[in-house]
């Protein structure tokens, strides 16, 4: 999957690649100051349009790969329910399969600008209406776990990273190669068996009990939490890993700095060079990295989702590639892919703001 | 190399005694291509041609190879999982029936919880759990490492032509690195599988075709640096070709990251497989790990109780990726002297 655990702070792959390794930072050269509003927008104008060319990709790869289709989508929607020929002609001609390749790509790309993706083979609705119906709950998923995950994870790889070989150091990169390596979904099976099945803690799956269930705020709010925390947790013990060897690697480089030996002549605690002169400084290409797996969490979310039979959007992926629901699944995947995009490009603009250097040198 | 390299560390282990001496081997670079040669040619004097220094030289890599890698414990904990794992699947066939993995052939009752003759119970066929682990783990391995290999090489190739011909086609190429290194590959590989169709082959391409980006990269980076250096100038001036220099001087070079690439991308592999398996896409007549999962959560396990059905597929998914992943850690940390006391 995605997440790789060995990444590691940028430009130190092996090496002798120092200089010329870089590529993304276009040969610049290192005025800071002076000019520095113009070198931005020509560096919003880099990343911007290589976006953009990202985003256009998606699109063409998405109504290629679903064209390609091997199943047959008319026998999709009629089930395995016989079909006269003159209905499934009829079918074939609501959803323009009868036109040849070029006409359908022509309508497609029309669709892409009227917004309309077309309706679901198996209950009629828009997809649109569907995907925005589901992102609500995915959100408050996602965004659990990964508030869990990322502040956790950043706080131990930091104590972790800054006592190298230390037996708090080993054991801790221990538990997150370990949880690294759980498949997402047998993680999900396992703490389903035990809190809800044995010790009946938790709700098995859903997000709400349905029935019993007072109206108000309150009530519905505590309902929903007793839902996620399973979930969550599961979602969050996955990507948790990643945080804490980025974190821990990013650490380690920042140990040995000149500027770190100045504040412990200073005579300041430990904990305190830690927290006020080493994190601030790792946590800059922490955010980058973690802007590159952010591709991880939706497929942490599509499985956590199916486990939990949690109403989210890849609960929705999930069931539409049973059937396969082709306008559906062509929808969310140009959504996954273009969420991915933009939040890189969203870290890639943060991250100039956030480190001065990065501002004086591309 | 692995199997050598175990039988040959522990012999050397007891030989090193002085600890200055291993102290200086310990601080000294490992470089597979040069260094080595001086402190060792006091042991064979009569080297005579070119090929002879070549294959020393390597010997003598492999060697410090070796040895520095015995010093990881984790890496060395993670080889032996691995080779006691491939030990349990080859000789399969050996100490286990394979006619019992169907249906029809099933030896036990429903859903029974482990006993003595089925140590981890059975299925809601009847058949052991176990049984089909064990000939799962054929399944998985081999579309793991199949896959591995294939998105690693596809990545090496394309890293290598993006750095050594520059230009507008290594613009390309690695515009094209950044998008699929970006993408959910979960999602863009369940995609695929779901247009193609599922099969082991199929699975095996969604695999590698969204999993190459990651190895392109390092490659390129690693490939940008070995052609600075003064041997592949001298390589050019006496008129080398394109292929020459990247098989003869780039690739050998290379060779060590590739490897310690496609361990960790191994991994990576065989949770994506489980991954697939157990959203449906999965080869339906294979039994895998993932495909075991995928039908103890459709047969009722969990409502069941049944946690003998889920636990030992799991269990051996996460060993294998944890075995490989620290193999491959203990490998990039051999490699690569700046993580070494750092890991």
């Amino acid at each position: 999957m995605a997440i790789d655990p060995t990444a590691r702070v940028p430009a130190a792959p092996t090496g002798a690649a120092g200089t010329s390794g870089n590529h993304d930072t276009p040969p610049g050269v290192g005025r800071p100051g002076s000019g520095s509003r113009r070198e931005f927008l020509r560096f919003l104008g880099v990343k911007v349009s290589g976006a953009a060319v990202s985003l256009v990709l998606v699109l063409f790869s998405a109504f290629f790969i679903f064209r390609m289709i091997g199943g047959d989508p008319v026998r999709a929607i009629g089930g395995d329910a016989p079909m006269t020929p003159e209905q499934r002609a009829e079918i074939e001609e609501r959803l323009g399969l009868n036109e040849p390749m070029t006409v359908q790509f022509w309508e497609y790309v029309r669709s892409l600008f009227t917004l309309d993706w077309g309706t679901s083979y198996v209950n009629n609705q828009q997809v649109t209406t569907l995907m925005w119906d589901r992102l609500p709950n995915t959100l408050l998923l996602t965004g659990t776990a990964l508030v869990l995950a990322a502040g956790l994870g950043i706080w131990i790889g930091a104590r972790a990273g800054w006592r190298p070989g230390s037996f708090f150091e080993k054991s801790q990169v221990g538990i997150s190669l370990a949880l690294w390596s759980a498949p997402t979904f047998w993680l999900g099976m396992i703490v389903i068996i035990v809190f809800s099945v044995q010790l009946g803690l938790f709700p098995v799956n859903g997000m709400r009990s349905g029935r019993g269930v007072a109206d108000g705020f309150w009530p519905q709010f505590l309902d929903v939490s007793h839902h996620l925390v399973l979930p969550a947790l599961t979602m969050a013990a996955v990507i948790y890993a990643q945080y804490v060897l980025i974190m821990r690697s990013s650490i380690l480089e920042e140990r040995g700095n000149d500027y770190l030996t100045v504040a412990k002549a200073k005579g300041l605690r430990d904990d305190v060079i830690r927290r006020r002169h080493a994190v601030p400084n790792a946590l800059l290409p922490t955010v980058t990295l973690i802007a590159l797996q952010f591709g991880a969490i939706f497929n942490g979310a599509l499985l956590t989702e199916t486990i939990f039979s949690w109403p989210g959007l890849g609960l929705l992926f999930y069931q539409a590639i049973r059937v396969p629901d082709i306008p559906l699944l062509q929808l969310l995947f140009v959504f996954f892919a273009g969420t991915t995009i933009l939040a890189n490009l969203f870290a890639d603009i943060i991250y100039r703001f956030l480190d001065p250097r990065v501002r004086g040198t591309s | 190399m692995s199997g050598d390299g175990l039988n040959e560390r522990s012999g050397r282990g007891e030989e090193r005694a002085p600890s200055a001496e291993k102290a200086k081997a310990g601080a000294r670079p490992i470089n597979p291509s040069g260094d080595g040669l001086n402190e060792r040619s006091g042991d064979r004097p009569t080297l005579k041609s070119g090929r002879a220094i070549a294959w020393a030289r390597r010997r003598a890599a492999l060697a410090d190879f070796v040895r520095l890698y015995s010093k990881q414990r984790a890496g060395v904990a993670g080889l032996l999982v691995l080779i006691v794992i491939t030990a349990a699947t080859v000789f399969a066939p050996f100490y286990t029936d394979e006619s019992e993995l169907r249906a029809v052939n099933a030896p036990g009752g429903r859903l029974e919880s482990p006993n003595s003759t089925f140590w981890f119970g059975t299925d809601e066929v009847g058949r052991s759990i176990l049984l089909q682990v064990i000939w799962g783990a054929r399944v998985s391995l081999q579309i793991g490492i199949v896959a591995a290999v294939l998105a690693v090489g596809l990545g090496t190739l394309i890293g290598m032509t993006a750095a050594h011909f520059g230009g507008w086609p290594s613009w390309l190429l690695m515009r094209l690195t950044d998008w699929f290194i970006v993408l959910p590959n979960l999602v863009l590989a369940i995609a695929l599988v779901v247009a193609l169709g599922a099969s082991r082959f199929t699975i095996i391409v969604a695999i590698a075709l969204t999993s190459w980006a990651a190895t392109a990269r390092l490659v390129r980076a690693q490939t940008m640096a070995i052609e600075g250096r003064p041997y592949l100038e001298r390589a050019k001036a006496l008129g080398a070709g394109h292929w020459h220099q990247m098989s003869r001087h780039v690739l050998p070079n290379l060779m060590p990251l590739i490897l310690a690439a496609a361990t960790l991308q191994v991994s990576s592999a065989i949770l994506a497989e489980a991954a697939l398996s157990f959203l449906g896409l999965g080869d339906p007549s294979q039994i895998s790990w993932g495909t075991l999962l995928e039908r103890a959560f459709h047969a009722g396990a969990i409502s069941y109780g049944a946690w003998w059905y889920m636990l030992p597929p799991g269990l051996a998914i996460l060993f294998v990726v944890l075995a490989f992943t620290l193999c491959g850690r203990a490998m990039e940390t051999v490699l690569n002297p700046r993580l070494r006391g750092s890991r």
